[in-house]
């Protein structure tokens, strides 16, 4: 054997013992298997800019997984166009052509029409973003969610609010609430009016509540009747589309509050909120789980994701991309455990599943007895220099906090 | 109770955004009035001059003001061509076949849409889209009143042709009596190709005012379909007031409900106040009975 050829054998047997510590020694069996991983995203529609975020994380799952894991997957695609019968049909398809776990659909509507359809055919389904808390309450046994509930979102959001308002050193008196009336929208409102009543520390109360459809062409009487509540500032609970039209209008009606603040809803984070709105969507808040940009796995995503998108940035699809990413993390993880595609042993592993070391904030991935992640992160994300920003909490921020905005005249 | 100004700022926002409806459901009225043809691909048609609209302002920096002209003009002829190719030897044909002509139509317009332009939203960006005029107490969105006046000058045009020009009376003569229309020589087919292509031109002016106040998708069409049928049925079928009317009426209704009752449920109202109307006067406000 020369110098060379001996080099090459020891580089490949030293690789083989670092990625042994990775995962288990048996790994022929699950190697020699692909994982078909269907993937149901709204990537067209109202939530079509979201869903096709969301898919950035799903196409660069196979690459890094493979280099993480040594697992094959294959994706199936299904755009179920913002539209939940749509997501009930596209998730029957997948399962007849063959998929061994479904991910997706960053909708709560549409998350409870698939897992109904898994849970009746049998296939684990792996929630990557939809927050309304009931679809983790039926008792189902393969549906897993890996994202908060509506519950701890306005948990998080709210005690953020209170830190945002301590940072700065300001006491709003009133906010007018605004919110979607989808099933997400609905569920954020439960969880508000069921915590905000017990967090004394916050200074305010809600004047008004304004509930609108989040596929609204236009929000001119929401935004007049919000304005017409003098209130301080603006909690608002939205999508992304509705979110640009909203803040235009505003606008147009020349109402500048002390800010607009998210308690933890998609929208003002978003690429696309920039690319329209320009210096418009600067100030805006979000309390969101959010991604640690220091973690090893953030890293190694980071690079994948520049690879395959060179023109973006993750920043603006962290949220998104990194959740659909670790949903089909887990999946891969459990089929490496399981070593089979049969879907209850992989429902089986998917429930063992342990991964501490994650991309986004919070405790390790861990299910518990319903199929639910708990202890996942928020972080308040300001819009600064066009760009989301970590102002909070402390250790994570990147930057101080904004409030209230400049420019803002008393109602 | 709201207190006034917030009213007169919402009614007023309503009647400008009403007269761009109406003058979307001018051009169903009177293809209607005339042809006898329900413009099932009215919406469908609405979206196209939408994105025609995006597309020169992108490409060009065109106002959509500006790019009415050119868009009009090729709506004209693809009205035009629409019906002296597509329509006419169907005119004769049971109503069920028109239907589903015009909704295949409808069907490949907005699927070339999806393909040509994809899924995502497209608007125009422009800086007075972002300013308002203050009146007293009231503050006008300024692309709403711009749009509301090329809406009234496009009714206002259009009713002229009608009421002053000899084709204009000629085509009024078909809609009234078809066969007399023929007995005295007029050709018919071709004033009803014409009635088509003013027809289309009410939708693309339509299209380009509304483009300036909500951003278009391949999708919006069957909501603006629907839209324009309540409209005209409000107003009167084949009513050239009375799509105006309807539109302005649907406008308002909708923004008092959404002001006094609740925003979400906004729309469910200008469908109360249509089956009022089928109720109370089948024949819509200003219709006549036949």
């Amino acid at each position: 054997m020369q110098r060379r050829q001996f080099n090459k054998a020891l580089t490949a047997v030293a690789a083989a013992a670092a990625f042994s510590t990775l995962g288990p020694i048996n790994l022929a069996r699950a190697q020699g298997r692909k994982l078909k991983v269907g993937v149901i995203l709204p990537r067209s529609g109202y939530l079509g800019f979201i869903g096709q975020s969301c898919q950035k994380g799903a196409d660069l799952a196979p690459g890094v997984i493979k280099e993480l894991l040594g697992i094959d997957i294959e994706l199936m695609n299904a755009d179920f166009e913002s539209n939940v019968d749509t997501a009930r049909t596209r998730a029957e398809r997948l399962i007849q052509e063959g998929a061994n776990v479904l991910v997706g659909p960053f909708d709560s509507g549409a998350a409870a029409a698939i897992a109904q359809v898994a849970e009746q055919r049998g296939v684990p389904f792996i929630i990557n973003i939809a927050a309304a808390p009931q679809i983790t309450e039926q008792g189902y046994k393969f549906v897993f969610r890996n994202f908060q509930t509506a519950g701890d979102i306005v948990r998080n959001g709210l005690d953020l609010i209170g830190e945002l308002f301590q940072a700065t050193n300001t006491v709003p008196r009133t906010a007018v609430y605004m919110h979607v009336n989808d099933t997400f929208g609905q569920a954020m409102t439960k969880g508000i009016g069921a915590l905000l009543p017990s967090r004394t520390q916050l200074p305010f109360k809600i004047v008004d509540t304004i509930a609108y459809d989040p596929a609204a062409k236009d929000l001119t009487v929401e935004v007049s009747k919000a304005k017409a509540s003098k209130a301080d500032f603006l909690l608002l609970v939205c999508r992304l589309n509705d979110a640009i039209i909203l803040r235009r209008e505003m606008v147009k009606q020349r109402w500048q509050p002390m800010g607009i603040v998210s308690p933890g809803s998609p929208g003002m984070y978003e690429e696309q909120y920039f690319k329209t709105l320009g210096k418009l969507s600067e100030y805006s808040i979000s309390n969101v789980p959010w991604y640690n940009p220091n973690a090893r796995l953030t890293k190694i995503v980071e690079r994948a994701f520049k690879k395959q998108n060179p023109k973006d940035n993750l920043v603006f699809h962290g949220l998104n991309a990194g959740f659909t990413f670790e949903a089909i993390l887990i999946a891969a993880d459990a089929f490496r455990r399981a070593q089979s595609t049969d879907a209850k042993a992989l429902a089986d592993a998917i429930r063992q599943t342990n991964i501490t070391e994650k991309m986004m904030l919070g405790a390790p991935i861990r299910f518990n007895a319903k199929g639910q992640v708990e202890g996942i992160g928020s972080a308040c994300v300001q819009n600064l220099n066009l760009l989301p920003t970590v102002v909070l909490p402390k250790e994570a921020a990147t930057a101080k906090p904004v409030f209230p905005v400049p420019g803002y005249k008393k109602t | 109770m709201p207190a006034a100004d917030l009213v007169a700022n919402v009614v007023v926002s309503g009647i400008l955004t009403g007269l761009v409806y109406g003058l979307m459901a001018l051009g169903l009225s009177v293809i209607f009035g005339v042809v006898r043809v329900v413009n099932f691909a009215h919406g469908e048609m609405m979206t196209v001059a939408m994105y025609a609209a995006t597309a020169l302002f992108a490409a060009l920096k065109l106002d959509p003001f500006l790019a009415m002209l050119p868009i009009a003009a090729a709506f004209f002829i693809f009205g035009y061509v629409l019906q002296a190719g597509l329509i006419n030897p169907f005119i004769t044909r049971p109503e069920h076949s028109q239907f589903l002509l015009l909704v295949a139509v409808a069907i490949i317009l907005s699927n070339a849409l999806l393909m040509i332009f994809g899924p995502d939203a497209q608007s125009v960006q422009l800086d007075y889209q972002l300013e308002s005029i203050e009146v007293g107490p009231l503050l006008v969105d300024k692309a709403r009143l711009y749009a509301a006046i090329a809406a009234v000058a496009a009714a206002g045009t259009l009713y002229s042709f009608f009421k002053y020009s000899l084709v204009g009376k000629a085509i009024r003569a078909c809609a009234d009596n078809y066969l007399g229309a023929r007995v005295v020589g007029l050709d018919v087919r071709h004033l009803y190709a014409l009635t088509f292509g003013l027809g289309a031109v009410c939708v693309a002016i339509a299209g380009c005012a509304l483009v300036l106040l909500v951003d278009v998708t391949p999708p919006l069409g069957p909501a603006y379909t629907l839209l324009a049928f309540v409209i005209v049925i409000v107003g009167g079928l084949g009513s050239m007031g009375g799509a105006l009317l309807g539109g302005v009426l649907i406008g308002v209704s909708e923004a008092l409900a959404g002001l006094f009752i609740v925003p979400s449920a906004k729309s469910m109202f200008s469908f109360g106040l249509l089956i009022l109307v089928l109720l109370l006067r089948p024949q819509g406000l200003l219709g006549s009975r036949t």
